[in-house]
């Protein structure tokens, strides 16, 4: 045990529960929208289906935003426990920031999520649509705040080291907060959620049209789903490269890394697959386009590719990971593209929901929007190693003093453990609310068009 | 600077007593919920705090968050002084704050979110005791880090101050109960909030006579000089609130044991705060060298001052949708 690191236990510790966490938001931001849009909807046509698709969706929320309140908390300590020198260092400019989100969106979804899941018959329609887009607003103003503290750690702006006092201070609140890289990731990280989102929702839709079950508000869920993709898939390419532009600017070593390009040059190639070695400083088996990683990243065919090898090998993130987790968020990125622009097809030719092969295609790629999103936060926190502020803190001084490495192994292997069972326990009540569908009956008028169009066989009779 | 600090301590003090008086009834309720006559019982304890209890654990949110804005010298020192009860609070927040939406979609489980539940309740509520205790006895600290060991807050003194908590948490939560509940449950719960009651104030008693007796200083500010006549309000008032009471619980009054049992926690947070000013962290981490750069303070109270009124306003107003007595229905109803 004693000659585990301490560092790499607090980073490891930090990483897996982010990781966990990150899910949660990511789903209630884009659920949120989701949901006030049924709830708009149906306070506009009156139609049930949307009533129907919002008591349904509105259990996954609420069975996602417990999981993601609850690993929040841990978050909020983690700072302190793993990481004090950095919350004394930095405190003064990222804890600000971070009191804001509690003050300006925590309360405010806590205060209104209570109506809005158990206030149907206490308070009018119209307010509870008010507590729903308050709660959806809030999740936006959540991500607003956390993202700017996220993005200051990533392009630091408005602040000088006090020597003296061994800590920052904000000398500019505008500027650390909208800092450089701020307005790409939070475009980048919303529309990150609301994809995601569109994904899983099409995705059961058409779990659901598939088993032939549920078919008023799988159909709806499913054509919500692929309007939202087709408009989202495309935005995300564009926002993610404006972004990429801006990593090139701002992190260097964290572009060098994403491209696994070791030496500096003009006209670099774009590397398809490679191995990349840290310790012999090149990749192996590489499989690469010519011009096109420079092309990507500077948007020039000629332009100059920093490479890993520009600084000492001890101040370059950790490459292979930041390199994959890249090209997974990426190569999901564009899947996601091809099944939007598969619907627009679908939906001209006026087959949306018969098409069972995009209905499998949708179905399969149900949960990839998590994987994205988290493979992006791997190449964001991996790629600005070996700081927690890009250029200005190192993590291995942003450490605990004192706290052992086995303190620190003890606790993973519980949060491991626990987090464990939890996400199994998440997983397999989800699973379970999904095999139920909606709890409300059919409207009599959906109920004949819903019966003709289930295969016979495959109606699994309501519990 | 002087005043901006007075603030501030008053800002976090504030949040943190928020905490205990909101998160306090909740855990409180988690605490008795097996205990509770039957399994309807159960459901109405689960149902009388589901919509609220995310409100009330964000205020522990703000407690955190706002120590590490307003005094990141204290945040950076207290949590790995404390770093084991408070991963422990942790983790048992988490399970109890899962079992709410877990249990409502378990069938054949719901035993292990019943378990969860309480488990979480209880064992979340001891190391908050913990952690007054372990404040009050004080932190080893060299070059403004913490330096004293991992087991430092582990003592028979904060064991005394964890179970405290517990029976105050419990008479809240059972006061709650009295207040949002009819029937056999109001009236198991009249009859916990007796006992509670009695364990909370002996307990309560022994910690307020250990404390001083422990630390001269402490002693000081209560005994010395002319120092009873300005302190002498919280433990006088304390005395009445807890003849109110037990007046209220014995003579059938639903209200009135809710609010003296929140009133008793508003004096013992005073007296704590009259025991521990100006001190963060005794012996040698005060709220005057440990407050943040002038930039973040006054940016975050700023902050404070807008959105305060704003989330006090519509917590007083998610309070009021759900006011009145809770029953079986109307939370979670159970849908086979």
């Amino acid at each position: 045990m004693s000659d585990l690191d301490p560092v790499l236990l607090a980073r490891l510790q930090f990483a897996f529960t982010i990781s966990f966490h990150i899910l949660f938001p990511t789903l209630t931001i884009g659920l949120g929208g989701f949901l006030a849009w049924c709830e708009a909807q149906w306070l506009r046509t009156g139609q049930p289906v949307y009533v129907h698709l919002y008591k349904f969706w509105v259990k996954v929320f609420a069975l996602s935003f417990g999981m993601g309140v609850v690993s929040g908390i841990v978050l909020s300590y983690e700072f302190g426990l793993n990481f004090s020198e950095f919350s004394r260092i930095a405190g003064p400019v990222v804890g600000p920031l971070i009191a804001y989100e509690v003050l300006t969106a925590f309360f405010l979804e806590a205060g209104f999520l209570g109506i809005m899941l158990f206030g149907w018959d206490k308070v009018g329609p119209k307010l509870h649509f008010l507590a729903t887009c308050l709660v959806a607003g809030g999740t936006l103003v959540s991500a607003f705040w956390i993202l700017s503290a996220n993005s200051w750690m990533q392009t630091p702006a408005g602040a000088v080291f006090d020597v003296a006092a061994g800590h920052f201070v904000t000398t500019d609140w505008f500027k650390a907060i909208f800092n450089p890289s701020f307005p790409y990731r939070l475009a980048h990280m919303v529309t990150a959620s609301y994809l995601t989102t569109s994904i899983l929702v099409s995705g059961i839709s058409a779990v659901y049209l598939l088993r032939g079950e549920h078919l008023a508000i799988a159909r709806k869920g499913f054509s919500m789903g692929m309007w939202a993709l087709m408009v989202l898939a495309p935005l995300q390419i564009v926002l993610g490269d404006a972004h990429g532009l801006e990593v090139f600017k701002y992190q260097p070593m964290k572009t060098a890394a994403i491209e696994a390009n070791w030496d500096r040059q003009p006209g670099a190639p774009l590397i398809l697959f490679a191995l990349p070695d840290a310790k012999a400083e090149k990749n192996h088996l590489e499989i690469s386009i010519p011009k096109l990683g420079s092309f990507i990243n500077t948007h020039e065919m000629e332009g100059v590719l920093p490479g890993l090898k520009d600084v000492a090998a001890e101040d370059r993130p950790p490459v292979g990971l930041v390199f994959w987790a890249f090209r997974v968020m990426v190569g999901l990125g564009f899947c996601f593209l091809g099944i939007a622009l598969w619907g627009v097809l679908a939906r001209l030719r006026g087959k949306l929901h018969d098409w069972v092969w995009l209905h499998r295609a949708s179905a399969l790629f149900l949960p990839a929007g998590f994987v994205a999103t988290v493979a992006g936060w791997w190449v964001a926190e991996i790629g600005r190693q070996p700081y927690t502020v890009y250029g200005l803190l190192r993590t291995k001084d942003s450490v605990s003093p004192v706290i052992d490495a086995q303190t620190i192994a003890v606790s993973l292997t519980a949060f491991l453990l626990v987090y464990g069972a939890l996400f199994g326990a998440y997983l397999y009540y989800m699973v379970k609310l999904i095999r139920r569908g909606p709890d409300l009956p059919l409207d009599p008028g959906d109920a004949p068009e819903a019966i003709q169009g289930a295969r016979p066989g495959l109606v699994i009779p309501a519990e | 600077m002087e005043l901006l600090t007075l603030i501030s301590a008053a800002a976090i003090a504030f949040a943190i007593l928020m905490y205990v008086m909101l998160d306090g009834f909740d855990l409180g309720v988690g605490i008795l919920f097996p205990f509770a006559p039957d399994d309807r019982a159960r459901s109405t304890i689960m149902n009388s705090v589901a919509p609220i209890w995310d409100g009330n654990e964000t205020w522990l949110i703000l407690g955190g968050g706002g120590l590490l804005v307003l005094f990141p010298l204290a945040y950076s020192i207290a949590l790995p002084a404390f770093y084991i009860p408070l991963f422990t609070m942790l983790l048992a927040l988490i399970f109890r704050g899962v079992s709410f939406e877990f249990r409502h979609s378990a069938h054949t489980s719901i035993h292990i979110w019943n378990r969860a539940f309480f488990g979480g309740s209880l064992v979340a509520a001891f190391m908050q005791g913990i952690l007054v205790g372990g404040v009050v006895q004080g932190v080893t600290v060299a070059n403004d880090r913490f330096a004293g060991g991992v087991f430092d807050w582990f003592t028979p003194f904060t064991v005394l101050t964890g179970l405290g908590v517990v029976a105050a948490y419990t008479l809240l939560g059972a006061t709650w109960l009295v207040m949002k509940t009819q029937g056999e449950l109001a009236d198991w719960a009249r009859r916990i909030g007796v006992a509670m009651g009695g364990a909370m104030l002996i307990l309560l008693g022994a910690i307020s006579v250990i404390t001083p007796a422990m630390h001269p200083e402490i002693a000081d500010r209560w005994f010395a000089g002319l120092n009873p006549l300005y302190v002498l309000p919280v433990p006088l008032l304390a005395v009445l609130l807890a003849a109110a009471l037990f007046y209220g619980l014995l003579s059938g009054k639903e209200r009135l044991p809710f609010f003296c049992a929140l009133g008793l926690f508003i004096c013992a947070f005073a007296g704590f705060g009259i025991s521990m000013y100006p001190n963060l962290l005794p012996p040698s981490v005060t709220i005057f060298n440990a407050i943040a750069p002038r930039s973040s303070v006054v940016f975050s109270l700023i902050g404070i001052a807008i959105s305060m009124p704003m989330v006090l306003f519509y917590t007083v107003y998610a309070y009021s949708v759900f006011r009145g007595k809770v029953g079986t229905e109307g939370g979670y109803a159970h849908h086979d």
